[in-house]
């Protein structure tokens, strides 16, 4: 019983003050396995690479897994639930405040900077995921490597995809499962 | 089809299709609650990924949050976040009850490397679309260039670059109201 309670105060900490995303959970996640004999560092790094190659919000996933080896099944729901809970309260109070303002001269001053803003950070976080599916940034040590830098397979597969997505449109999934598809026949 | 069976199923399987975070989240977003259930705009959905960033917790889930919360109120928000988690409760258990580490078959890694290319090319499709309606002028230009260099070069927090953009926003609305009146 106490492993359940300490596991949702430890989660719901994490939830209320990891701020930007579930990667951000990760220094909390530290100081759990330092505090707790329920998993340690370097199966951290193990579940991290779980929860990256599941679907899903990577914290939710990592929070699960976390919860699991700490407590079983109950343990990945218990986790899983203090992690949502502080936004869960908190988004839920901000949600009222915006229907309240949402036409205040103030509030929209102030979205009229966040949207491009947003859509560059959008931009960042698409180009992360492309220097790591498409680039060998590891073999870049100079001008003369040039050749080396670019997975040539995978750019053709963007070109394909790409092209594939404005022409017909489909949904996301689609596109998903061809991807998937093409890396294993790739072996991308 | 019931709202309530709508909130949940759609943000169960935009949970369970989502790889890789709460940003290739948006793709998936743009056509499943603004083109087809229409619960919010384009616009919207970047203010609720503002507000999601700024606030504690994954993005996903707070994004998820405010829209129930908008369609159908504290139940709403309750489901449509339970329908986001859901995937992720359902695949990690199977997982970790089974499966040590499922990223040690090499045909997952693969199918993985394969999945980050096409969720390039939804995030790159989705970023053009933003822009035609986020970026309305010259500083709308700056502030996305100055986000999205800041966030590759210099490693910006997103905190950082919410609050800065928000600031940036207010000033300049308060000075065009100024000289529109002087005129």
């Amino acid at each position: 019983m106490t492993t359940y309670l300490l596991l949702f105060a430890e989660f719901f900490k994490t939830g209320l003050f990891a701020v930007g995303g579930g990667l951000a959970t990760l220094p909390f996640l530290y100081d759990i396995a330092d505090k707790y004999p329920w998993f340690d560092r370097a199966m951290l790094l193990d579940m991290v690479a779980v929860a990256e190659s599941t679907p899903g919000p990577i914290g939710i996933n990592t929070a699960t897994y976390a919860g699991f080896h700490a407590g079983g099944i109950l343990g990945g729901f218990v986790a899983t639930f203090g992690l949502v809970l502080p936004s869960y309260i908190v988004i839920v109070i901000i949600a009222q405040v915006l229907a309240k303002f949402s036409k205040n001269p103030i509030v929209l001053s102030v979205f009229y900077g966040l949207r491009p803003a947003v859509t560059g950070m959008i931009a960042a976080a698409g180009y992360s995921v492309a220097k790591v599916a498409m680039l060998h940034t590891e073999n870049f040590t100079g001008l003369s490597s040039l050749a080396g830098l670019f997975n040539l397979p995978a750019l053709l597969l963007f070109a394909m995809l790409y092209f594939l997505y404005v022409k017909f449109k489909k949904h996301p999934i689609v596109y998903i499962a061809g991807g998937a598809i093409a890396g294993i026949l790739l072996k991308l | 089809m019931n709202i309530w069976f709508d909130l949940y199923w759609t943000f169960f399987c935009i949970g369970g299709l989502t790889f890789g975070g709460g940003y290739a989240m948006l793709p998936m977003l743009e056509r499943e609650i603004v083109e087809r259930h229409h619960w919010s705009t384009s616009e919207e959905l970047l203010d609720y990924y503002a507000v999601g960033q700024c606030t504690p917790g994954i993005i996903a889930v707070n994004v998820a949050t405010i829209i129930g919360y908008q369609q159908k109120g504290l139940r709403g928000a309750a489901l449509s976040t339970f329908g986001v988690v859901s995937p992720s409760l359902i695949i990690i258990l199977i997982i970790a009850g089974l499966l040590k580490n499922i990223s040690q078959f090499e045909v997952v890694g693969h199918a993985f490397g394969g999945i980050r290319v096409a969720v390039c090319v939804l995030i790159l499709a989705a970023v053009f679309k933003l822009m035609k309606t986020s970026i309305k002028d010259k500083l709308g230009a700056v502030l996305f260039a100055a986000a999205f260099l800041g966030m590759i070069f210099l490693d910006l927090s997103p905190i950082f670059v919410v609050l800065v953009s928000a600031l940036v926003g207010y000033l300049a609305k308060m000075v065009f109201a100024k000289e529109g009146k002087n005129e």
